[in-house]
């Protein structure tokens, strides 16, 4: 591969030849000698109360091992992690054991687990596991479930709502007012923005194994987060830090599910522990449906104001987020921690006023997924800028275009309290416009209205921001900082040992292409690993759109740093004085005379092998940065959808899709479509397929991928992309994140689209067939 | 545990003898017997073709499918699709074309995908979309996986690849 400029450039990933030839390990891969396997008995109730668990027959099967309850884990296993207990979470309200005691509150709620010789045994034991339950109502519908008489998931608390914020309206009641006399519209809505199960294709599984002689707990799992893992499972096994081990092996995609800290995980775990044997558990599909993480779950009231002329005045939004049955690690904080800050989207809103409630349901814990609150907020500020435009009659992209924040306001502070970096949504808006010849559209469009006809077409836009790259100090529990470790060995080599834990998102391209940018040497010389605790610094894991902005720079500034030392000793070989060394194509030469040179692999020689490096300089070529943000950044773009939905039978299909969008520098403008492409097909997916459904007593209607709509091939139109760049200040490379931001811009646009088609205010999501007939057919 | 069966079926070129359980699927003696761990297990509804394989040259998902009705057949798995070192042109689009990201529904789609190009060597867009549309990806969006497979018609025309014990 040549060394002309990497960054900026369309090159194949180095992670794909073992992943398109079988190669790859997934946790599933995993065999060691003498290993185990874990099969997990779960409540097919809602919310019940456990009144015995008699586990005799499923000990007496051949080959089984153990069998565990939570009566097992104590003393010995901690609660299920809660990075942030707010409210009465903070007093224990929906934190729990790993597995349940005395109460099972969703289906799936673990009760026991099986330990067996092979997996086939440990599914036969767990039949035989028999639980006497005492079956209770359930509250899953969340405006119910925070009534008085609602069923109570924690009795000693009295009610389901873990915490409330209902500030004064006092002051932004006067703004509407004032709005309303002076010509302009007040618009209510109420909006869900649907749960959804992120169902990534390979589903967790955790290999632990637990050595006698050195006391060491090692644990593969299928995570985001090997630091924090290796962190939380120590705390909560009672072990040192340095007696944990974590490998996050090949992992089949995560998106928000798993960055977390799963019963299972610390289950397996401590059966490892406890039977001096590995101890392996691979969820199924159906298990995976029903007790990883889901994602969303809000519904959200808005009151929105405007002058006549389009401008929003005020903004009040009250969020109801249903936490699901526990808290794991951020599920009470996902919304009111990252979605709130950003409730004024793209706009320069002057009044907002936010209140919520945190609701405890039957249902498994919601958490991070692709967005994680960022794609619910982004939906209140499109629809209600949506809704404004419908009111006045005007174009929904003036209406945008009038109350955008505007280039010259950045660093832009919001009402809703994040500090924008940089951008300007007026280009993307003119960008996607343009693309999406949008005045012919809605010309075709009135064409079309007049003439009557089959299909009614519909144009949704979507200008969304978002805010990621985590974090700066304080923004969470921990300094959400990320390392990097880089060595020059005396090959020429460059091993670089990273904290992010990329899953597909091809770091180990995008890192390689930084550093071969930064030394001018082959991309191919780099080598990028990450996962290990062992090998790794202390890192913190890749979720929030933060592994190129935050790892990428830790990258960064360590190749400054050898390249700064390189120069050093290339000084000395030349016999010249450092600020006269240029670096330029892998060689370091005096400024002025090329000729006098020494190679990047001289250097890496003299500095490895030491004798004939300069006294003045410690010997070796290897750094570890920790490096911090001091602030986010906020990605942002145009989408435009346009809809056609047939009148007989209610079919929606997505005929254009544009995007244009901003993340700043790219660094692999094809893995950043890459991102895009998959971040629309699940925003896609929420508005147009997926939903989670639970039957009132708690039993999951969506247990399979029979009745989970994924989105398919065929199902998803192809894509229009194009960009903007605006650099970001925060950080050395100018990278903001792009993982989730498709997502993000998704979802609202597609609503607005069906909106528009439909001639109503609002639909909730999803857009099938039934739901959409009816609505044309009322009228 | 029932009485096991002895089958006999060759699997990328190579025969095995194997005593199995009648109701161990097809997938998991590929996995555990063989060690084949290039075919994936996605879920537990033969929904998401993850674990496609071709048996005596047509694409099955080997979750729906026993070891023991396997018996006798020509499996070729991700593994044999290509001589060691070598890639297959459907392979070569996925590299080249960004047709993966975490790569997990990989092996199954290049192996639909292969059934699909043996069937109809240039298919058209829609086609190519129909003829994935039993294999589930929750990272790409699809986009990239149809230029790679339009990228891989494109190559075959060109030249002709056999991979290894494909049958028929």
């Amino acid at each position: 591969m040549g060394i002309a400029a990497m960054l900026g450039t369309p090159i194949k990933r180095r992670e794909d030849p073992r992943l398109i030839t079988g190669q790859a390990t997934y946790v599933d891969d995993i065999k060691l000698h003498g290993m185990l396997h874990m099969s997990v008995v779960r409540s097919p109730y809602g919310h019940a109360r456990i009144n015995s668990i008699n586990t005799e027959a499923a000990r007496k099967l051949p080959g089984v091992v153990a069998v565990y309850t939570a009566e097992d884990l104590k003393g010995t296993v901690g609660v299920v992690p809660v990075a942030v207990p707010v409210g009465h979470i903070a007093e224990g309200m929906g934190v729990r054991m790993p597995l349940a005691e005395g109460k099972v509150r969703f289906y799936g709620d673990p009760v026991a687990v099986v330990i067996a010789d092979d997996r086939y045994t440990a599914r036969d034991a767990r039949d035989l596991i028999d639980v006497d339950y005492e079956p209770l109502a359930a509250a899953i519908d969340i405006e119910k479930a925070m009534q008085p008489g609602a069923p109570l998931l924690y009795e000693e608390f009295g009610t389901n709502v873990a915490l409330s914020s209902h500030p004064s309206s006092e002051d932004i009641d006067k703004v509407i007012e004032q709005t309303k006399a002076d010509g302009g519209v007040v618009i209510k809505s109420r909006f869900v923005n649907q749960r959804l199960a992120p169902a990534p294709m390979e589903t967790r599984g955790v290999v632990a194994q637990f050595t006698k002689s050195d006391k060491k707990l090692t644990v593969w799992s299928s995570s985001q987060i090997p630091h924090l893992l290796r962190n939380l499972l120590a705390s909560q096994l009672g072990l040192p830090q340095h007696q944990v081990h974590v490998i996050v092996p090949e992992v089949g995609g995560g998106f928000g599910c798993k960055l977390n800290v799963y019963p299972e995980e610390m289950v397996a775990s401590f059966a490892a522990m406890k039977l001096g044997h590995p101890v392996k558990w691979i969820e199924d599909r159906s298990e995976n449906l029903a007790v990883t993480i889901h994602g969303r779950d809000q519904v959200d009231y808005i009151e929105v104001a405007a002058t006549k002329e389009g401008k929003v005045t005020a903004l009040k939004i009250h969020g109801i987020s249903d936490l699901g049955a526990y808290s794991q690690i951020f599920t009470d904080v996902i919304m009111i921690a990252f979605g709130f800050p950003v409730s004024c989207g793209a706009y320069d809103i002057p009044n907002l006023l936010l209140s919520f409630d945190l609701v405890f349901t039957n249902k498994v814990p919601t958490d991070a997924y692709r967005g994680a609150g960022r794609p619910e907020a982004t939906y209140v500020a499109e629809r209600a800028i949506d809704l404004v435009a419908r009111e006045l009659g005007k174009d929904p992209a003036e209406v945008r275009r009038l109350n955008f924040v505007q280039p010259d306001q950045f660093p832009y502070k919001s009402a809703a309290g994040a500090v924008y970096d940089t951008g300007n949504y007026e280009a993307a808006l003119d960008k996607a416009l343009e693309i999406a010849g949008y005045t012919e559209l809605r010309a075709e469009q009135a064409r079309r209205r007049a003439n009557g006809g089959n299909k009614l077409m519909g144009i949704g836009l979507s200008s969304y921001i978002e805010i990621c790259g985590f974090g700066p100090k304080g923004s969470a529990p921990v300094g959400l900082y990320e390392s990097a470790r880089m060595r020059v060995e005396q090959s020429g080599t460059v091993m670089v040992y990273s904290g992010s834990s990329p899953h597909g998102q091809g770091e180990e391209t995008t890192f390689a292409q930084i550093v071969a940018e930064e030394f001018g040497i082959p991309v191919d010389q780099v080598i990028i690993a990450h996962g290990d605790t062992d090998s790794t610094p202390e890192g913190r894991g890749t979720y929030g759109s933060r592994t190129t902005a935050v790892g990428g720079s830790a990258v960064y500034t360590a190749a400054q740093r050898l390249k700064e030392k390189m120069k050093q000793i290339a000084s000395h070989m030349l016999e010249a004085s450092a600020e006269d060394i240029t670096l330029e194509d892998g060689k370091f030469s005096v400024t002025g005379s090329p000729q006098k040179s020494v190679t990047f692999g001289e250097v890496a020689l003299t500095a490895n092998l030491s004798n004939t490096l300069h006294s003045s300089i410690e010997p070796g070529l290897e750094t570890t940065v920790f490096w911090e943000p001091e602030a986010c950044v906020f990605p942002f773009g145009t989408h435009i959808c346009v809809v056609e939905v047939d009148k007989d039978t209610g079919e929606a299909e997505i005929v254009r899709y544009i995007a244009v969008d901003d993340c700043g520098r790219q660094l692999n403008p094809m893995l950043v479509e890459g991102q895009v492409h998959g971040g629309i097909a699940q925003g896609v997916g929420q508005a147009m397929f997926e939903g989670v459904e639970y039957a009132e007593d708690g039993q999951l209607l969506t247990s399979s991928l029979m009745d989970y709509a994924m989105p398919l091939a065929y199902s998803l139109p192809s894509y229009e992309l194009d960009s903007t760049v605006t650099l970001t200040t925060v950080n050395p490379l100018g990278v903001k994140g792009v993982g989730e931001a498709g997502t993000i811009g998704s979802t609202p646009a597609v609503s607005n689209a069906i909106a528009d088609a439909l001639g109503v205010a609002h639909l909730d999501m999803p857009y099938k067939s039934e739901k959409l007939w009816k609505v044309i057919h009322k009228q | 545990m029932a009485m096991k069966r002895e089958i006999s079926v060759t699997v990328n070129g190579q025969q095995h003898h194997s005593s199995v359980e009648p109701r161990m699927l097809l997938v998991h003696y590929l996995r555990e017997e063989l060690d084949l761990t290039g075919t994936h297990i996605g879920c537990d509804t033969s929904q998401c073709g993850a674990c496609t394989v071709l048996v005596n040259g047509e694409s099955v998902k080997a979750c729906t499918v026993f070891a023991v009705q396997a018996d006798g057949s020509e499996i070729t798995t991700i593994e044999g699709l290509a001589p060691e070192g070598s890639l297959h042109p459907i392979q070569e689009g996925f590299w080249e074309k960004h047709g993966l990201q975490c790569g997990f529904c990989t092996p199954g789609m290049i192996m639909t995908a292969y059934n699909l190009l043996k069937n109809n060597p240039h298919p058209t867009e829609a086609e190519i979309r129909e003829a994935l549309k039993g294999n589930i990806c929750r990272c790409t969006g699809y986009q990239n996986i149809v230029r790679a497979v339009q990228f891989a018609a494109e190559r075959m025309s060109e030249t002709v690849s056999e991979p290894v014990g494909a049958g028929e």
